[in-house]
């Protein structure tokens, strides 16, 4: 599949790659340049392969209250969440937002786990009776301008002002665009949903006033470095929110709300997780990849996302480790055991 | 434009050799440079040690993964780029230039049949992208 603005990222000299299925740009020539002009100034992201899922007000908040983690009922319009759908193991099924919109919700799921997402939720209303109007929008695109100078750029080139009251996580329509104050890389700036004519344009005109395109490369090297779980490598459906750092998500004040997992994670959060995911720093020269083998006196672990950090020019990961671990560990990389020390997260602090 | 000088020779695995007496100039090609993306890591062998064709001697980290250097000849190590040390980046900007990796005093007179000229390593690496 390709997204509407594929044709501008070849012309931009974007490296395409198979990426969930979705032609992406990886990188426009190179990725630490890409990762750089985020952290300090402003970068564009094409996040259209993600999936844009719209639900309607009444039965679709019965719909959330169920399958989400989150209470919806507490979300105000204008509004967003980030949350998780589990199954009844209590595993991740998939991490997503949900926008709280004056007739309805929206969710923006993974672009991997969209299918999947989608028959979980059918099939849910089916159980439940419910009529909500699931609408997958496979015409929209998504947008995601971040950086220290992301909102004065959106704010100048769309002409909304407002975009500076706009909260973290909150979001408001303006004119085809759906502006949400959220991102995936630590830094400040927003995610626009709209249709492939404005995406197109918007792109075009970002571009032209110096917002840096960047590529999927430098999306993941940048949430890497802000902490940010990746679905899928951090997390998945046989891992719970407690073994994920991810519990925080979960509101467990209305106790008969019954989502789903909710029992098989009361018991994980009354007993504690075996393990657990970690951030960890290479304390010498080398470089953690995925699958990567944690040793330590408390067991082994395994590295789940692991990459150069453009920021601290060195070696990080985020690895699912025993509980009991604490300190100082070493990776196994290649056929050399680097010493490595568990860092506090995120790895970087963002820009202001 | 990817870059193919014709006074080299080529590995399959993306190597050049540089042959100068019986000195032999290791580095990775412009087309494997950009295909690995940024580099910012390279683990070069030690400067005595033995190696022996088609054998992985060192190992060069991009941002997105790493990938084993073979060496294209026989022989000992004599030299190694330590400038890559402090700058990488050097093997994206000037990958047949101070982008080179190590040097081997070469144990054969003659170079193994299995290096490739730049014109048919420029048309495998066509096929390959393809």
């Amino acid at each position: 599949m390709k997204t509407p603005l594929v044709e501008l990222h070849a012309a931009a000299g974007g490296r395409l790659i198979e990426f969930a299925g979705w032609e992406m740009p990886v990188h426009y020539g190179s990725q630490l340049d890409e990762h750089h002009a985020v952290r300090n100034h402003a970068g564009c992201f094409d996040v259209s392969h993600m999936a844009v899922v719209d639900v309607n007000d009444q039965h679709g908040e019965q719909l959330l209250r169920h399958l989400l983690v989150s209470d919806v009922a507490k979300l105000k319009v204008g509004n967003a969440v980030y949350t998780l759908m589990l199954n009844d193991r209590g595993g991740i099924v998939d991490d997503l937002i949900a926008y709280r919109k004056a007739d309805g919700f929206r969710l923006v799921v993974n672009a991997g786990t969209t299918e999947k997402d989608l028959t979980w939720l059918t099939r849910a209303e089916r159980e439940l009776g419910l009529n909500c109007d699931i609408q997958h929008h496979r015409e929209l695109c998504i947008v995601a301008v971040q950086g220290p100078q992301a909102i004065a750029y959106v704010r100048e080139l769309l002409r909304f002002d407002e975009l500076t009251q706009l909260h973290s996580f909150s979001f408001a329509e303006h004119e085809d665009y759906f502006i949400a104050r959220t991102g995936y890389t630590g830094e400040d700036g927003v995610e626009i949903i709209c249709p492939p004519d404005a995406a197109c344009e918007l792109w075009e005109r970002l571009v032209e006033i110096g917002v840096r395109p960047a590529g999927l490369g430098a999306r993941d090297s940048l949430r890497l470095e802000a902490g940010l779980n990746l679905y899928g490598h951090d997390m998945n459906d046989d891992t719970n929110p407690f073994e994920c750092r991810v519990a925080w998500t979960i509101n467990w004040e209305d106790e008969h709300r019954s989502f789903v997992g909710r029992a098989a994670i009361e018991q994980v959060r009354d007993q504690g997780a075996a393990t657990k995911l970690v951030g960890l720093k290479m304390t010498e020269r080398g470089i953690p990849r995925e699958g990567f083998t944690v040793l330590s006196d408390a067991g082994v672990g395994v590295v789940t996302s692991g990459s150069f950090s453009p920021t601290l020019g060195q070696g990080i990961a985020l690895a699912r480790v025993p509980t009991a671990m604490h300190g100082a560990c070493r990776i196994q990389v290649r056929k050399r055991e680097i010493p490595a020390k568990i860092a506090r997260l995120p790895f970087v602090r963002k820009n202001t | 434009m990817t870059d193919f000088p014709s006074e080299l020779r080529y590995a399959r695995t993306h190597e050049w050799v540089r042959v100068e007496g019986n000195r032999a100039t290791v580095g990775i090609s412009d087309y494997a440079q950009t295909q690995l993306g940024d580099v910012v890591y390279v683990e070069l062998p030690e400067i005595g040690s033995q190696v022996e064709a088609q054998r992985e001697v060192a190992v060069v980290e991009s941002v997105k993964a790493a990938s084993d250097i073979y060496a294209p000849v026989s022989g000992e190590i004599v030299a190694s780029n330590e400038e890559l040390d402090s700058a990488p980046e050097t093997v994206n900007s000037d990958p047949y230039g101070i982008g080179w990796f190590f040097m081997i005093e070469m144990s054969d007179d003659s170079l193994p049949d299995e290096l490739l000229s730049a014109e048919t390593y420029e048309a495998l690496c066509v096929e390959e992208g393809e």
